[in-house]
């Protein structure tokens, strides 16, 4: 199962609350879905995104996804080093894959999201 | 799995950087049964094959084969195929799987005389070994002299007592073999093979990994980098286009002949971009600002650890060294035209 301290999007987001801010990277089985993970892009620090807004993309070899923020916030840390090891986001994709971290702006919206369990399930009907 | 053509293929096995770095250090092992197999037959078969094919068929000699196409009349192509000379009388053309039909029409339309073209591409898998350890491992297998069997020759030998024709040729810029079966040996060869060639480092490769090791070699992929609209001298095929008087006429060869002269206004090229971002099949290019067509085939490449691609360039602006931007999702990225193939094995 995916961890548990955290909540995921349809879309295969993560968002893990520390405080006022959400970290923010993509599902083991996003990345295992793409790929080997070659060229990622990401937004600037200051950046501020809505619900759902998209925030970069991920690229494998084969293929291009857009990134969507779990919740709205201001974007004030972004994991650099992605750029010159994206490989991270496949082999560590909740740990050292982390892509950005946000000043959650409405901490209720989380809850909304779904957990590990009910983002098994997500994956399971996506799979079939 | 990816569903291509009626075909269910994997994409990759243990992961496509791993696998392509395995064909080009060691070996891997791609089931490319799609692949089709039109059979040229009879008296009349090498005539036939001249006036409808663009190479010299007559430099064939048995057990040879040679790279070239199914030239239309406006010089472009039905498509790229492989020309293997079994007999004096007997021809097998392995064309690419998404125009098995369209060439065997193609062919007959142009009423074959003294032979007869038939699709025998339910009566083929195709298995391709490709890396440098490919004849070590299949040595031990075949009584076939491979250490004797040069590039683009072929025998007809059993592989681990399949009946099997075996062929010095491949899609990955790498020495190898494709090695034709009947499909009901294609699975326990396929394990045979694995289970030789383990110990040299020898993994399955799914067509992820065909796709990004033939782009590193600048081998052109039928619907991206060729198709109905591109001449082959601006593919850059000049070199499987006949302009023997001997050879006779055949679709196309008045333009192609005069391309090969005077130059085609465009030119396929190969190019790295420069900036940050993968340029990908159908992303726009612009030159000196202006619109000028779209990469035909892109990729992050593992080898060479580049971002490359291959694209058609006014002939006039297709100079190695050239600088142009493709358009990245609405971003404008620097590229550089650069020597191709962007890899050749030592």
């Amino acid at each position: 199962m995916d961890p548990t301290d955290r909540r995921y999007t349809k879309e295969h987001e993560w968002v893990k609350v520390e405080g006022d801010r959400g970290r923010i990277g993509i599902s083991a089985y996003a990345q295992n879905q793409l790929g080997d993970v070659v060229f990622v892009e990401l937004p600037e620090v200051g950046r501020k995104l809505k619900a759902h807004e998209s925030f970069g993309t991920v690229e494998s070899v084969k293929a291009v996804s857009e990134l969507y923020s779990p919740v709205a916030g201001e974007v004030v840390e972004v994991n650099s080093a992605l750029a010159s090891a994206p490989e991270a986001i496949n082999s560590d994709p909740y740990g050292k894959g982390w892509m950005i971290v946000v000043r959650i702006s409405d901490a209720s919206a989380v809850n909304t999201l779904m957990d590990a369990a009910a983002y098994g399930k997500h994956v399971e009907s996506e799979g079939k | 799995m990816v569903a291509f053509g009626g075909w269910e293929m994997p994409v990759e096995y243990s992961g496509l950087i791993a696998e392509h770095m395995s064909v080009r250090k060691a070996a891997g092992l791609f089931d490319v049964s799609h692949m089709g197999e039109l059979a040229v037959e009879g008296p009349g078969a090498l005539a036939f094959l001249q006036r409808t094919t663009a190479n010299d068929v007559s430099k064939l000699a048995d057990g040879q084969a040679q790279y070239s196409a199914l030239p239309l009349p406006s010089g472009a192509a039905a498509d790229d195929v492989v020309v293997y000379r079994r007999g004096g009388e007997r021809f097998l053309v392995v064309v690419n799987a998404s125009n098995i039909e369209k060439d065997h029409r193609w062919l007959l339309s142009q009423s074959p005389e003294g032979c007869e073209v038939a699709d025998k591409s339910d009566q083929y898998a195709l298995l391709a070994l490709q890396g440098p350890a490919a004849e070590e491992i299949l040595r031990p297998l075949s009584a076939a002299d491979l250490g004797g069997m040069k590039r683009f020759h072929f025998a007809e030998a059993d592989v681990d007592g399949h009946p099997a024709t075996i062929s010095r040729t491949g899609y990955t810029g790498e020495d190898g073999f494709e090695i034709f079966v009947p499909p009901d040996h294609a699975d326990p060869l396929w394990r045979r093979l694995l289970e030789a060639g383990r110990e040299k480092g020898l993994v399955p490769a799914g067509l992820g990994a065909r796709d990004t090791l033939r782009l590193e070699a600048k081998l052109c992929l039928y619907g991206n980098d060729l198709d109905e609209t591109t001449s082959l001298i601006e593919a850059g095929l000049g070199w499987i286009v006949s302009t023997d008087p001997a050879k006779g006429d055949y679709p196309g060869r008045c333009v192609l002949e005069t391309q090969k002269k005077d130059g085609p206004p465009r030119k396929l090229v190969g190019f790295e971009v420069v900036g940050r971002g993968i340029a990908r099949h159908g992303y726009p290019v612009y030159v000196d600002g202006a619109a000028a067509g779209a990469v035909t085939s892109g990729t992050y490449a593992p080898f060479l650890q580049k971002n490359i691609g291959l694209t058609y360039l006014p002939a006039a602006r297709s100079a190695v060294g050239t600088d142009f931007q493709v358009d990245v999702r609405g971003r404008k990225v620097d590229a550089r035209v650069v020597p191709t193939p962007f890899y050749k094995r030592t």
